[in-house]
């Protein structure tokens, strides 16, 4: 692989794009608007070609109008649309994006034969030729497309700052911004227009469908990453810059493993925000699907455990002198605890809370303790559900089964007081008293 | 009211004015030739066995889609069927590199199809399980499966069109759609795929329609929801992926989704509605394979989804259920009619007692609603015209015996209507009807007796007294 | 718009609401039939009435947040557009996207945007301010935390604390009392009494009956029209909750009401989980 100042082009042109893409994208995922990116960004070309037919060239600023008139016209017409005929709004915005498509298509056709237009070229960008069209800016050579998508990434920032509190409670809550005051309409359209030209001045760098990727795709993981809406602006930003650069190094790296020279960076970008989205579905610290899992197991493992404590202390409780001590295998079947009963009890082993020798488990001083906590926590709920909630004759007993789980000493100790610290459940069971 | 009818004018005029351009561009350089009457009738009458196979088979996938797109419409799905027709670009372009690899056809049409079956599937699971296991929300999972898949589908294509064997440029046929250069062979299979789909969705008639209308209700009854979306989904996927080569992969959604949208401004009804929703597809599909025959240049596709644009055009505006015009018409003399109404209660609340003697000044009238002068002045000229009531030359306004009559009829309904809201008060707020001339239309006429009993003048059934104070906002004092 | 009428002026002046031949419609269903309303200042009202009688419906159009057929809305004398100012709203809870990226200050710091005005940044004063409202719902120890990992009574007590700091005179709020916790209910009743001290009005869209005497001082009671508004003690009778609620109360309404007109009877707790 060899790095040219041409790659770094490709590079910078791809991420000044994208980040103008994914700033604004935060909006449209927030406003339940990703689709609207989509609508939009394909319903451009019309104007696209429109703005070629009539100038009779690629010169960005008719381009830029006309296409953003057109991508404006479709936000208005799915929101008009929408609010006269009762259809669904996906159905709205398919109906519009769709035809404009197909109109766009019909002008290219038309188009093609006098003016150097390909219609693949606008679906899918031709950023590997950005670096070709240069312009002199201070004795250095900027390619246009750069300079381009750099304007407008600083018209998205600047929008976003100077509107960032109004975008933000029109976005949370458009009714009270209304009471307010503030023109929630004024601004949705703002935005809108402000994503047609975002898409347009990328369609050339990524191509027109591909701005949905970069709309939608950082702004959607950096979601997933954070709570924080000025982080999750940021968040999207950066990995809307770095899927530029995984994807140029992809296009040009992974295809040399099969055999082929290089790809699509603008494909590549495409896959490249998809895997940044993929890892973070999948390992983010909150949000991830493996971290998700990992919480449930960890909360069914101590749901288990506990309910072994529990078992060990009822069993204390009845036993005889000569009773024998509790079988793994009994409190496999007790517990209906299957195979997580394993993990529970190696858990407990390490906490101290009880001793294995072979297949017996015995509860050591502090198992006991423990158990006696949880007996406690389950029968207060029984009593205060049974009298001070009149609950009894439902089954109170699975109902406080799953709340001694979530009780604390705290709470445990407001129950007792609730419910006139009680010493018999309404099973008539001795409910143990504090373990010191 | 106007906002609706200038929406309307501005798409009809968009869509009207954006081919004319072209042609108008076009129409130095003749890019396109005007087929002579010849061609016109030799192909809109299918006379030509391969034309005909070609236009018969589009024409059936529109219908097949109109059908399946119809209770897609309905299970609010319509923008997954477009998510799941862009993630079948890699499916294409995939089986077209190993295919050509391996030294086959890679143009062969089976194993596109199915390569693109493959990642539609792979698509839809994508947005189910991002829609299941992440706090995102519907529309970005589907923007999100959308965008990648076709991220790496256009990167398979760079692959593709890099390669020594095979030709890859027939491929561009599978976006854009280009049905002049189907085979017969791809003709017949869309046929018969789309024939196979369209009956399988009408198989499952009763199961769609239970799960469109309510799922959740559905799955209460003991019916395999999952599985019945599994079945709706893959007929949404081999209509699809059969109208890749005649539409293209960004134009077919529109067959799913513009057909049964236009159906539905028609009637309220399913049964119509799927039919008319099927007719749309197949016309707007054999009308657009016939402009594509005609004019090789014309990308098929596009004429396709541009004919069922127009077709929802005068839809929305003329439809006899829900259409523009309709609503707007309904509405302007639903106004007329509340502010008739109101002019004449305001005219019977000031002089109760005597409707006939009294003449009343225009102030008076004003203050007894909230409407400003003008409004009042255009519903007293427009209530004089109807005969209702004389403006004397003093501009006292008096009721003609005409204006009496409805005047009288008008208050009897609405105190009636007052009365049913009280005694009747848990059911009442939803049988109240503005559009019935006489409460008798909405409620029969054993509880309008049983109103007028109610009421204290029960005496004089054609004009109870009005259950609350007259002064409207002395109410708290 | 309609002029206000000239000899209703004295009368209107002081009154925070005072809505005139309101009508609101969809279609041929009329869901708000000429509304005529005026409600004494410093009070809190509760606003009754069965499903789908126009309670939500009425405090939206008051905001002009639904179209309204025909009516004139005046709050202190003015057109409501004049005086938003004046007026805090408590949207229900479920009208918004509770994942969104924003914690507990930044929400109740909304209701500070118009004060702040276009374009100019959060600063540390109205975070105080924003603070200051938290606590005076109990909110102090969750102000940072995601809205999402709130419990349904917190996010109550969170959008309470956002119409506070409005500052506003009229309070209108929109069934600030579903779906809450022990806690929460007991919050907002003390707020509600607070706001009353400081000679504020709230208009509470409500559904729990019983609890109508002790808490409000004033009712509307809504069924598409205005059955009947007045004082509690005056209004709050059976016989026009018959008129309001219809056959489906009378069922239930005996017990009921001698329940709600004996107060230290033990109130019952809402079924579930406390």
């Amino acid at each position: 692989m060899e790095w040219t100042s041409f790659d770094t082009w490709i590079v910078v042109t791809g991420a000044l794009s994208a980040a103008a893409c994914a700033l604004l994208g935060n909006y449209l995922v927030l406003r339940k608007l990703s689709m609207m990116g989509d609508a939009i960004s394909h319903a451009v070309l019309p104007g696209l070609a429109l703005a070629f037919i009539i100038t009779g060239s690629r010169d960005s600023l008719p381009m830029l109008v006309g296409a953003t008139a057109i991508g404006v016209l479709t936000a208005f017409l799915v929101q008009a649309l929408f609010r006269l005929s009762e259809l669904e709004k996906g159905a709205t915005m398919g109906v519009i994006f769709t035809t404009f498509f197909a109109l766009g298509l019909i002008l290219i056709r038309q188009a093609a034969d006098h003016v150097d237009l390909d219609p693949s070229c606008v679906l899918y960008g031709a950023i590997e030729l950005t670096p070709l069209d240069v312009y002199e800016l201070m004795g250095m050579e900027i390619p246009r497309a750069a300079l381009t998508n750099l304007g407008m990434l600083a018209v998205n920032l600047l929008f976003v700052g100077l509107f960032y509190k109004e975008l933000k409670i029109t976005s949370f809550d458009p009714a009270l911004a209304t009471t307010l005051g503030i023109n929630a309409t004024f601004l949705h359209y703002a935005l809108m227009t402000l994503v047609a030209a975002t898409t347009v001045a990328a369609f050339e760098s990524v191509g027109s469908i591909l701005v949905i990727a970069m709309l939608i795709v950082p702004a959607a993981t950096a979601h997933l990453l954070t709570d924080r809406l000025g982080a999750m602006l940021v968040i999207s930003v950066l990995i809307a810059a770095l899927s530029a650069l995984l994807g140029h190094l992809g296009a040009i790296t992974v295809p040399t493993w099969f055999g082929f020279t290089d790809t699509s960076t603008a494909g590549m970008m495409g896959v490249a925000t998809g895997l940044i989205f993929l890892v973070t579905f999948l390992l983010a610290p909150r949000y991830g699907v493996v971290s998700r899992v990992l919480r449930q197991w960890q909360l069914s493992l101590k749901i288990v455990a506990d309910d072994v404590l529990g078992f060990l202390y009822r069993y204390e409780e009845l036993k005889q002198p000569q009773s024998p001590p509790v079988q793994a295998g009994d409190l496999q079947k007790a517990l209906k605890a299957g195979g997580s009963l394993w993990p529970a009890l190696w858990q407990l082993k390490r906490r101290g809370a009880i001793r294995q020798t072979a297949d017996d488990v015995l509860p050591t001083e502090t198992g006991l303790a423990q158990g006696a906590r949880l007996v406690r926590s389950h029968r207060l709920w029984e009593s205060y559900l049974c009298d001070a909630l009149q609950m009894c004759p439902t089954d109170v007993h699975a109902l406080a089964h799953d709340l001694e789980h979530f009780t604390d000493a705290s709470m445990s100790e407001a129950l007792a007081r609730q419910s006139g610290d009680p010493n018999i459940d309404p099973h008539e069971r001795q409910i143990p008293p504090l373990p010191k | 009211m106007r906002q609706r009818s200038t929406v309307g004018g501005a798409y009809l005029l968009t869509l009207l004015l954006a081919p004319a351009l072209a042609w108008a561009a076009d129409a130095h350089d003749h890019g396109l030739d005007w087929p002579s009457l010849m061609d016109f009738l030799r192909v809109l009458t299918l006379q030509d066995y391969n034309t005909r196979v070609v236009i018969i088979g589009t024409s059936l996938l529109g219908l097949a889609a109109g059908l399946i797109g119809t209770f897609l419409l309905l299970r609010k799905r319509a923008l997954l069927s477009d998510t799941l027709s862009h993630a079948t670009l890699p499916g294409i372009a995939l089986t077209f590199i190993i295919v050509s690899a391996l030294g086959g056809d890679g143009k062969n049409l089976l194993f596109l199809i199915g390569g693109a079956a493959l990642f539609a599937l792979l698509g839809t699971g994508s947005v189910i399980l991002i829609q299941r296991f992440s706090r995102l929300k519907d529309d970005a999972a589907l923007g999100i499966v959308l965008s990648v898949y076709f991220g790496l589908g256009i990167a398979l294509l760079g692959l593709a069109t890099r390669m020594n064997t095979g030709n890859a440029a027939g491929l561009s046929a599978f976006i854009y759609g280009k049905t002049a250069s189907m085979l017969l062979f791809d003709a017949l299979l869309i046929a018969w795929t789309a024939l196979a789909a369209a009956i399988c969705s009408l198989l499952f008639y009763k199961e769609f329609t239970l799960i469109s209308f309510d799922a959740s209700y559905a799955a209460g009854q003991g019916w395999p929801v999952v599985r019945l979306d599994f079945v709706m989904m893959t007929l949404a996927v081999v209509v699809t992926v059969v109208g890749l080569q005649a539409v293209g992969l960004i134009l077919v959604v529109a067959l799913l989704i513009i057909p049964p949208a236009a159906a539905r401004f028609w009637t309220y009804r399913l049964r119509p509605m799927l039919l008319l929703s099927a007719l749309f597809g197949a016309l707007s599909c054999y009308l657009g394979a016939t402009m594509s025959a005609l004019m090789a240049k014309l990308p098929a596709g596009a004429v396709i989804v541009l004919t069922a644009g127009a077709i929802f055009v005068i839809s929305l505006l003329f439809g006899s259920a829900r259409g523009l015009l309709r609503i707007l018409l309904e509405r302007r003399a639903m106004a007329r009619k509340i502010g008739r109404e109101n002019l004449l209660r305001s005219f019977f609340e000031l002089t109760e007692a005597d409707l006939a003697g009294a003449a009343i000044r225009l102030d008076d009238l004003l203050k007894q609603r909230a409407w400003s002068p003008g409004q009042l002045d255009r519903l007293v000229s427009l209530a004089d015209r109807e005969g209702l009531l004389n403006r004397a030359a003093d501009g006292t306004l008096r009721l003609t015996e005409r204006g009496i009559q409805t005047a009288t009829r008008v208050v009897r309904n609405h105190r009636l209507w007052e009365a049913y809201l009280i005694t009747h008060a848990d059911i009442a707020t939803s049988q109240v009807d503005w559009g019935a001339d006489e409460i008798e239309h909405i409620l029969d006429g054993e509880i309008v007796r049983e109103l007028e009993r109610l009421l204290p003048e029960a005496d004089q059934p054609a004009m109870p007294a009005s259950p609350h104070a007259l002064t409207p906002a002395a109410e708290m004092e | 718009m309609a002029t206000p009428q000239p000899q209703r002026d004295a009368l209107v002046q002081d009154t925070p609401l005072w809505i005139h031949d309101l009508t609101v419609a969809y279609h041929r269903k009329p869901v708000l039939w000429d509304v005529n309303l005026s409600l004494p200042e410093g009070q809190l009202v509760a606003v009754v009435g069965p499903n789908g009688a126009g309670k939500s419906t009425l405090i939206k159009a008051v905001q002009g947040l639904v179209p309204r057929a025909s009516g004139a809305i005046s709050v202190f004398g003015k057109p409501y557009e004049e005086q938003r100012h004046l007026v805090g709203y408590v949207p229900q809870r479920e009208s918004v996207d509770w994942d969104f990226p924003v914690n507990a200050l930044d929400v109740v710091t909304m209701g500070l945007y118009r004060q702040i005005g276009w374009c100019r940044p959060v600063n540390r004063r109205h975070k105080a301010q924003a603070m200051a409202a938290l606590e005076k719902v109990g909110m102090t120890p969750y102000a940072h935390r995601q809205i999402s990992h709130l419990s349904g009574g917190q996010q109550q007590r969170v959008f309470l604390a956002r119409a506070l700091v409005q500052d506003a005179q009229l309070y209108l709020m929109d069934e600030p009392f579903v779906g809450v916790d022990v806690a929460t209910e007991r919050a907002i009743v003390a707020l509600l009494k607070d706001l009353k001290a400081a000679g504020k009005t709230c208009i509470v869209v409500h559904h729990d009956l019983q609890t109508v005497p002790t808490y409000f001082d004033h009712v509307v009671l809504l069924n598409m029209r205005v059955v009947e508004a007045g004082p509690t003690d005056a209004v709050f009778t059976e016989e026009n909750l018959r008129k309001t609620y219809g056959g489906k109360l009378t069922l239930l309404s005996d017990a009921l009401f001698e329940y709600s007109k004996n107060p230290q009877l033990p109130r019952g707790r809402k079924g579930g989980q406390p």
